[in-house]
Parts: structure tokens; C-alpha cells; sequence
């Protein structure tokens, strides 16, 4: 008997020594902030745009960290967005959730600068500062700030903002992937 | 001459055949003058050059058409004189086809140089000025890569470069560019590379030449001489002529992966480049022309020909025998890492060192790709010693991490593992394909990361206005309350002042110390108006602070300031010796504390009333109802403190009263005569007050007299009778003094008014004259 409770003793012992190093590292090596979120937040493009039903990107990252959100609802991310994320969280890649809209080539926000009549409303909607003007002044874009989030286009009262393609230059130009190799066997052959 | 130096041998290499016979026949020709040239304004790596001229500009050869946009950038000058037509997107020579923006110059057929500024002795000049000078001239290296000179040459201030090499390897089939500068331009080269010496003061000049060009070897060796540098000749071998390679042959050391030469202390230039820099400083000349190679089966006549930058490739096809029937793929470059052309219109660049027009036995279709066999024949030519079977799985399977962990951006895409592979897999077009997918992402991220900052930044701000907006906002709130309490303080105040019936003037005499002599007061006076003018004298200056005459100003107005209130003080100082100033007893204070409170409380009240109106809801009934309690308990206490200061005699109160009510009466039957004055009735009526408030007075005396209570110390033994003339003055003052303070509130609730302060100086001066005036008469008076 005397054993049993010798046994029961020295486990109750170390259970607290346990215990208390365990406590300690708990504050100790305490994490701030969560870091996940601010790892979902570099994968995702920074457009800002919304289009997700979050205010930003950030918001989305926390509603995937903590809300459970898909993570299939980043349509300028496009399909590379969600197997980062899946890669990430150890999920399932799901394809793009339609109702948030389709995967576009990237665009930029075009003033047509004639027809600006200068009410500082699209100003006020970039989420980047990408529009420069003033009350009464043509607006313009900065191309190279522009994430291309269409923000801007809905509360332009004339209607003068375009979403224009960037064009390829020289400078943004790819070489293009060699075609795949045809099959040397003919039911290969048959099957592409 | 020279003692044997050791040379290292690369990893991998191939040997194709060389094909660098047929263009070196003819030595280095010059074309004719182009009628069109075409100067793209991005021939360099780096940023676009910035257009300094307009189209229909006349320039001469050598101008400088656009300059340096940035830190890496480059110059671009006119390489003959003419007009400039247009500057826009033009044909370019580019893998893409794509069109790219230039300056198109007509030229004038005249060729007449600018005014150029050679340098006479360039060992003059330090290493930053000759780096400059090599910079306006627009050169870039002219290997390949076209990476502006200046920049290289600076790239890691903080390590000495020990060792200079120049690479006239030139290792490509067909180009013989290099070869033919050097077989006819070795002095040049050679001055070039001293002035690079100059600049880089290495301990170690090293020419790689590879041991196929015996006439280039010899001709450099000549012009070398014994000057301290030295000329290595090793064995052909593909790509011995890469930067990194090229110093591996000579040095043994390797560059490390993702550096620079200059990170080991090397730096590594082309012959090209040594004859431009060797142009720009001992002749003045910018970089305005090229050694371009020839050549190709479809030409007749392949040759090298030194070619103006910006000549359309088909001037130049024409002039070495172009056959446009033979010919089937024109590539820029060799036949390695050349690229192919899509327009003969696109010009010559500064990088441009072969055109190679092949028939198609020369240059044939690629095979059709079959699969990877594994073989690892591309392993074992590979010059930088990595594994391109792999980089190819994962460059198909599009794994970026894997390809950066293999070191795909150490591949100088020099094509020997194609040339060799059996499958015929273009696996330098996987190369390229995924360095240019990684870059464009990591330009991606950069960008999401730059918008994500810009992001933050901006919602940092709004909050930080809207914060700003509520301080302002709560400020605002704090200043109505504060008026509000103000003008409530102000109604309280003349409340209990007309209680007293002070008037206003009175008031105010208060607060001066009373009994002040004539002198005193005209000294107080001129203390007052020094004051005043130093302090307008201040403000404009502070609105005016250059102002010399404002500033010269100020200290002799302090110091009038300063004695006018010292004479003034000293003045008072005399007089205060004999009239001490009465104490003032507590209890009076606390009288008038409480009769204070009282009247706060009443007037509280009132206001409450009438807030409340006719309907008084609950709530602010019983707020009148808590504040009439207080005004009750407020007025009880007031006799309780008046009671034993002033033990007033019944008949005394009651003759004073009518003495109070005669003074009134009096005072009517004045101002109804003072409108009528020819009324008789009114005159007797004034008699008669008169008379009466006399009888009144005399009773109050009476009384007193007959009162057990001690008649008070009588600060007030009769109000002097006051003359029209003191009353006039008096009243001018206090009016003055009413219109001064207005025009000091309105000035507080709009500052910055220059209509208000000026009304305020105007009520300012008004008042001064009223008190002087009013001073000076009472001064006469008491002189009577």
C-alpha cells in the first residue's frame, strides 16, 4: 500500500515541478502579436481591394487565421495565392470562389484627365494613395503605386476612370516556356 | 618580357566550331553615312535615358541627345549631325520584337562634329572626375550586358580593386569583333586600359585573350609593351569569355554566387569599352560608334565594320552583300546566346557586337524536343557547375524554391548544355523562361509588400487626423463653454454692481490706487502710452521681422517704457509713504464673497426660469426649485455677516431712504429740465427736489447725531457736487473705456484682424486722450 502511495507522491512531485517550468516558459517565451496572421498577410497581393468582403488584406488574413474563413476568396491572388496559403495552413487548394470574382490579368486605373471635374472622390477611396490631385484640379494616377483594386472606379461621379491592362514593354517583358515535348509513343501522341 | 603566369581551367565547355574566319578578311571597314538613325533611349541596363533635345532640334555630331535618369543610366549623343525627327517607340532590337522608345535622328550628310573637350593630361584629374567624364560620354559595357561603366567601376566603394582584367576572350562562334579592335585599335585599348589604372590604381592588370586570335595576341602585346600590365594568352574553350569565368581562368578564384567581381576586388571590362573610354578622355569624343561583326552565309561579303550607333540593321546588311533569298534567321549576337531579330529595321545598339545572317543549312530549325534521358552530358559542359537536368525538372514543374536553391541565377545562359544535349531540349529557353516567372514575382511581392506599407501608412494618417479633428473639435467645445461661463460671470458681476448702483467709471477708479496727484497721474499716463507703443512696435515686428528700422526701434521704446514707469513708481512711492492703503477687513471681504454667491445663485435661477418658460418640465422644476433653497439659504446668511458690521439705526435707514428717494426725484426733475430748459414749471420742480433732498439730508444727519450707534467712518461725507465739466469728462471716459473694451473682445474672438486692431489702436488713443482730459481738469481743480 505504502507503495502505491509513495508512487502516487512522486508523480503529484513531478506533475508540479512540470507544471511550474511549464508556466514559466508559457510567459517567459510568450509570442506577441500572431504571427500567422502576419504570415497569411505577406502571401496575400496587397490590393486592398476587398473584393475578399474583408476591409484589406490584413482583415482577410485574420478572418482566415481566426474566423475560419476559405481561403479561396482572393481573386487578384489568383490560383498562386491560394496554394501559398494552402501550402501555409496545411489545407486543401480549393479553386477560386466565383462569387468573389474571376482571376484578371493585372490592370491599372486610367483618368481620363479631360473629363476629371476634380471631386477628390476617388482620392478618397485608394486604399494606397495612388491618386494625386486636388478640390477642383485634375486627378491623375501614379501607375507604379496603382495595386489595380477598381476601388476607385465606382465613386467617380463622371465616370472617367478606366482599369487599363499594363502593356508589355521591353522592360516587363518574359521569354515564353518551350512547348512540352511531343510523346515519342504514339498512344502518348494520341492522348494530348 | 613576360614571366609565364599560371592559368586555372574552368568546369565544363564546349567546342563548336569556331567559324571566325570569314568576317576578318576584310580588316574593319566603315560604312557609308546612314540617311536615318534610330537611338533607342534604353541600350544599357538600368533607366531610361532622359531626352534633352526636341523633335525638329538640329544637332550636331557628338551633342548629347539625352542624359543619365538616374543613378544607373546612361548618356545617349547624337552620332552625326542632323535633325531630329521624332522621339517615340521605334523598331528596337530585342528577343520580344516590342517596340521601344528612341530618338530618330535624320541625318544631315554634313558630319560635323560638336566643340569637344579633350582632356590634356588625364592623370591630372582625380578618379571622381574621370568617372564622370566617363559617364556624360554614355558608355556602357559593350560585351554583352551594356551595364553603364561608371556604375562597375564604382560598384563596392569600400573595396580596393587589386586586380583589373580585360576580357578580349570573345569565346562566341562567328563574332570577331574584339579580335579586329584589337588587331587595329591596340594603342587605343591600351590607352584605355591605362586610364582605368589611373582611376582603379589596381596592383594587377591582366588581357585574357584566348589563343585562337594570334594577330589580336601580337598586336596587343606590341602596343603593351613594358608597361605594367600583362597579356595572357590561354586555350579556346566556349564560354571562357563570361565575367566570371574569364577571371576563374586567370585567377583561380571564383566569384560567389549572387556577387559582384568587385566583391573579390576584381573588375572586369571588354576591349570594346577600354576604346571608348580611351575616346571620351583623350579625345573628347562620347560613345557614338561600335566595332559590329558581319557576318553569316547569306552575306557575300561578311567583314567588321565600325558602325555609328543607331544605323538600321539593313544599312548594314546591305553593305556587307545581304542575300535576301539565302537569308533565314538574322540573329544579334552569336549563335550561343544571340537572340533572333523580327525587323531589319531595328538599329544597332551599344551592345550590338555581331549581326549573323544564317541561311537555313547555317542556322536550321531546332530538332523537336524529346525527353530527358538523363544522360548528364549537360552536367559535365556546364561552365558554372550546375546541375541542368534538375533545373529543368523543376523549371517544367515550375517549382521557384527549387530553382533558387539549384542556383538558377547563377546560369550565365551561354547554351552549351543545349548544344550538347541529345534530346535537343532547349533548356537554356527554360532557364530564361523561369529567371524571367521568379523576377516577375519577386517584383510582385516587392510591390505587394511597398502597397501594404502604403496601406498602413495611410490609415495611420486618417487616424491621426480624425484624432487631430476631435482635439480641435473638444477645443472649440472648452472655449464656447469658457465664453459662455464668461458672460454668465459678466452678468453676475454687473448684477451686483448695479445692486451697489456703482457706477461704471467708479468701478474701475477701484482698481487703481486711489489719491493719485496730478503729476502722478500724468506720469502714469506717459507710462501707460510708452507701454503701448512698445508693445504695437513688438507686434509689427513680429508681422514684419525683417524690418531694420522696427528692429532699431524696439530697444529705445523699452527703454522710454522702462523710465516712464520708474518715474512713475517713484512718484507713487512718495505718496504711498504718506497715505498708507486702507486695510480691508475680513469681514467685509467676506460680505462680498458671499453677497457674491448670492448673486450668482439669483442670477442661476432667473436664468433657469426662463429656460424653463411658461411648461417647466420635472427635471427643471426641480432645478429651480434646488437653486431657490440655495438663494434663500444664500440671502439668510447675508444679514448674519452684514448684522454686526453694521449696526443701522432704524431712523437713520429710514432718512437716509428718503434722502436716497429726494436724490432721485432730483435727479429726474434735471434731466426733464435739461430737455426743456425754458420750462419755468420744471425749474420750480428742480427747486423743490432740491430743497427736498436737503431737508432729507439734514434728517439723515439728525438721525445720526441721534442714533446710540457710532455714525460709521464716513469715507462719503457728501458726494462733491460735481461740475458739467467733470461730469462730461467722466462720461467721455467711461465711454471710451465701454468702446476699448469692445474692440478688445472683438479682437480676442477673431484675431489676426487688421480692421479690429486697427479700431482698437482708434479706441485705445481715444481712451488715453479721454483720461488725460479728465486728468488735467481735475488737476486745475484741485489747484483752485
Amino acid at each position: 500500500m505504502s507503495v502505491v502511495i509513495t508512487a502516487i507522491l512522486v508523480l503529484l512531485i513531478l506533475a508540479l515541478i512540470f507544471g511550474a517550468i511549464l508556466g514559466y516558459a508559457a510567459i517567459r517565451f510568450r509570442v506577441e502579436g500572431d504571427p500567422i496572421v502576419d504570415q497569411i498577410n505577406a502571401l496575400l497581393p496587397q490590393t486592398q481591394c476587398g473584393q475578399c468582403g474583408h476591409p484589406g488584406c490584413k482583415p482577410y488574413a485574420e478572418g482566415i487565421a481566426n474566423g475560419g474563413e476559405p481561403i479561396n476568396k482572393c481573386p487578384p491572388g489568383g490560383e498562386s495565392t491560394i496554394q501559398a496559403l494552402a501550402d501555409l495552413l496545411d489545407v486543401e487548394v480549393l479553386p477560386l470562389d466565383a462569387e468573389h470574382g474571376e482571376e484578371k490579368p493585372r490592370t491599372v486605373a486610367y483618368i481620363r484627365e479631360a473629363e476629371c471635374i476634380g471631386c477628390t472622390k476617388c482620392i478618397q477611396a485608394c486604399p494606397v494613395d495612388a491618386i494625386l490631385g486636388a478640390a477642383k484640379q485634375m486627378h491623375t494616377v501614379i501607375v507604379d503605386e496603382c495595386t489595380g483594386c477598381d476601388l476607385c472606379v465606382e465613386p467617380c461621379p463622371v465616370d472617367c476612370i478606366d482599369m487599363v491592362p499594363l502593356p508589355t514593354t521591353t522592360q516587363n517583358w518574359k521569354w515564353d516556356y518551350p512547348l512540352p515535348p511531343q510523346g515519342l509513343i504514339a498512344t502518348d501522341r494520341g492522348a494530348l | 618580357m613576360e614571366q609565364p603566369i599560371r592559368i586555372w581551367d574552368i568546369h565544363g565547355g564546349i567546342h563548336p566550331e569556331e567559324n571566325k574566319h570569314q568576317s576578318v578578311q576584310r580588316g574593319l571597314e566603315t560604312p557609308p553615312l546612314p540617311k536615318r538613325l534610330i537611338l533607342p533611349l534604353l541600350q544599357h541596363i538600368g533607366a531610361r535615358s532622359e531626352p534633352v533635345v526636341a523633335v525638329g532640334d538640329s544637332v550636331l555630331k557628338g551633342q548629347m541627345l539625352a542624359e543619365a535618369s538616374g543613378m544607373v543610366s546612361s548618356a545617349l549623343h547624337a552620332p552625326t549631325s542632323g535633325t531630329v525627327t521624332a522621339i517615340g517607340p521605334a523598331a528596337f532590337p530585342h528577343a520580344s520584337g516590342l517596340e521601344e522608345w528612341a530618338i530618330t535622328l535624320e541625318s544631315d550628310g554634313r558630319d560635323q562634329w560638336t566643340t569637344l573637350q579633350p582632356i590634356v593630361d588625364y592623370r591630372q584629374l582625380e578618379a571622381p572626375s574621370l568617372l564622370e567624364i566617363i559617364r556624360t560620354a554614355g558608355i556602357s559595357g559593350m560585351g554583352g550586358a551594356g551595364f553603364p561603366t561608371s556604375v562597375k567601376l564604382k560598384a563596392r566603394p569600400e573595396q580596393k580593386i587589386h586586380t583589373l582584367i580585360i576580357n578580349g576572350t570573345e569565346c562566341e562562334p562567328y563574332i570577331t569583333a574584339d579580335d579586329t579592335a584589337m588587331r587595329y585599335r591596340a594603342p587605343e585599348v591600351v590607352s584605355g586600359i591605362e586610364i582605368l589604372m589611373h582611376i582603379l590604381k589596381p596592383d594587377e592588370v591582366l588581357i585574357g585573350i584566348e589563343d585562337n586570335k594570334p594577330e589580336a595576341l601580337e598586336a596587343m602585346r606590341r602596343a603593351v609593351g613594358d608597361k605594367a600590365m600583362q597579356v595572357v594568352s590561354f586555350p579556346t574553350k566556349y564560354p571562357s569569355g563570361g565575367e566570371k569565368q574569364l577571371i576563374q581562368i586567370l585567377t583561380g578564384k571564383e566569384v560567389p554566387s549572387g556577387g559582384l567581381p568587385a566583391d573579390i576586388g576584381m573588375v572586369c571590362q571588354n576591349i570594346g569599352t577600354m576604346i571608348a573610354i580611351h575616346d571620351a578622355v583623350i579625345l573628347g569624343q562620347p560613345l557614338i560608334s561600335r566595332v559590329t561583326t558581319l557576318t553569316g552565309a547569306a552575306l557575300s561579303r561578311p567583314t567588321n565594320v565600325l558602325a555609328l550607333i543607331g544605323t538600321p540593321i539593313r544599312d548594314l546588311l546591305e553593305f556587307a552583300g545581304v542575300q535576301p533569298d539565302k537569308l533565314y534567321r538574322l540573329v544579334m549576337g552569336g549563335p550561343m546566346m544571340g537572340f533572333t531579330l523580327q525587323s531589319l529595321d531595328a538599329p544597332v545598339i551599344k551592345t550590338s557586337n555581331c549581326l549573323l545572317a544564317g541561311t537555313r543549312d547555317e542556322l536550321p530549325p531546332p530538332p523537336a524536343a524529346q525527353p530527358c534521358i538523363r544522360c548528364g552530358l549537360c552536367s559535365e559542359v556546364c561552365p558554372a557547375a550546375l546541375l541542368p537536368q534538375q533545373l529543368h525538372w523543376f523549371a517544367m514543374g515550375k517549382d521557384y524554391d527549387q530553382l533558387k536553391r539549384l542556383n538558377l541565377f547563377d546560369c550565365i545562359e551561354c547554351g552549351a548544355c543545349s548544344y550538347v544535349c541529345p534530346s535537343s531540349i532547349p533548356l537554356v529557353q527554360y532557364y530564361r523562361a523561369s529567371k524571367a516567372e521568379i523576377r516577375a514575382l519577386d517584383l510582385q511581392q516587392h510591390k505587394a509588400d511597398h502597397s501594404k506599407q502604403r496601406f498602413e501608412h495611410r490609415l495611420q494618417r486618417l487616424e491621426r487626423e480624425a484624432e487631430q479633428k476631435e482635439l480641435e473639435r473638444q477645443a472649440r467645445a472648452e472655449k464656447a463653454a469658457r465664453m459662455k461661463a464668461a458672460k454668465e460671470q459678466q452678468a453676475v458681476n454687473a448684477a451686483s454692481v448695479s445692486g451697489e448702483e456703482q457706477p461704471d467709471v467708479a468701478r474701475l477708479e477701484a482698481n487703481k490706487p486711489t489719491g493719485l496727484t496730478a503729476d502722478q497721474k500724468q506720469l502714469k499716463i506717459a507710462a501707460a502710452t510708452a507701454q503701448m507703443a512698445l508693445k504695437k512696435a513688438r507686434k509689427q515686428l513680429a508681422s514684419n521681422p525683417d524690418s531694420d528700422e522696427l528692429k532699431a526701434q524696439i530697444p529705445e521704446l523699452e527703454n522710454a517704457c522702462e523710465q516712464t514707469q520708474r518715474a512713475y513708481d517713484e512718484a507713487l512711492g512718495e505718496t504711498s509713504v504718506k497715505t498708507a492703503p486702507p486695510p480691508s477687513s475680513g469681514a467685509d471681504d467676506e460680505a462680498k464673497r458671499l453677497k457674491i454667491e448670492a448673486a450668482m445663485i439669483r442670477a442661476s435661477l432667473k436664468k433657469a426660469e426662463r429656460a424653463a418658460g411658461e411648461s417647466p418640465t420635472e427635471e427643471q422644476q426641480k432645478e429651480i426649485h434646488a437653486l431657490r433653497e440655495q438663494v434663500a439659504t444664500a440671502e439668510a446668511r447675508l444679514p448674519q455677516v452684514d448684522t454686526p458690521k453694521k449696526p443701522v439705526d432704524e431712523n437713520i435707514k429710514k432718512a437716509k431712504l428718503d434722502a436716497a428717494m429726494a436724490k432721485a426725484e432730483l435727479k429726474k426733475a434735471e434731466r426733464s429740465l435739461a430737455e426743456n430748459p425754458s420750462d419755468p414749471s420744471l425749474q420750480a420742480g428742480v427747486e423743490g427736489a432740491r430743497s427736498k433732498l436737503n431737508d432729507a439730508l439734514q434728517k439723515v444727519e439728525q438721525s445720526e447725531a441721534n442714533s446710540t450707534v457710532p455714525p460709521p467712518a464716513r469715507e462719503r461725507v457728501d458726494k462733491k457736487p460735481i461740475d458739467d465739466t467733470t461730469r462730461q469728462l467722466k462720461t467721455d471716459m467711461a465711454m471710451a473705456k465701454a468702446a476699448f473694451r469692445k474692440a478688445e473682445r472683438a479682437l480676442q474672438d477673431g484675431p489676426d484682424n487688421q480692421q479690429l486692431e486697427a479700431e482698437l489702436t482708434e479706441a485705445r488713443k481715444a481712451l488715453d486722450s479721454a483720461a488725460k482730459a479728465f486728468a488735467d481738469h481735475m488737476a486745475s481743480k484741485e489747484t483752485d
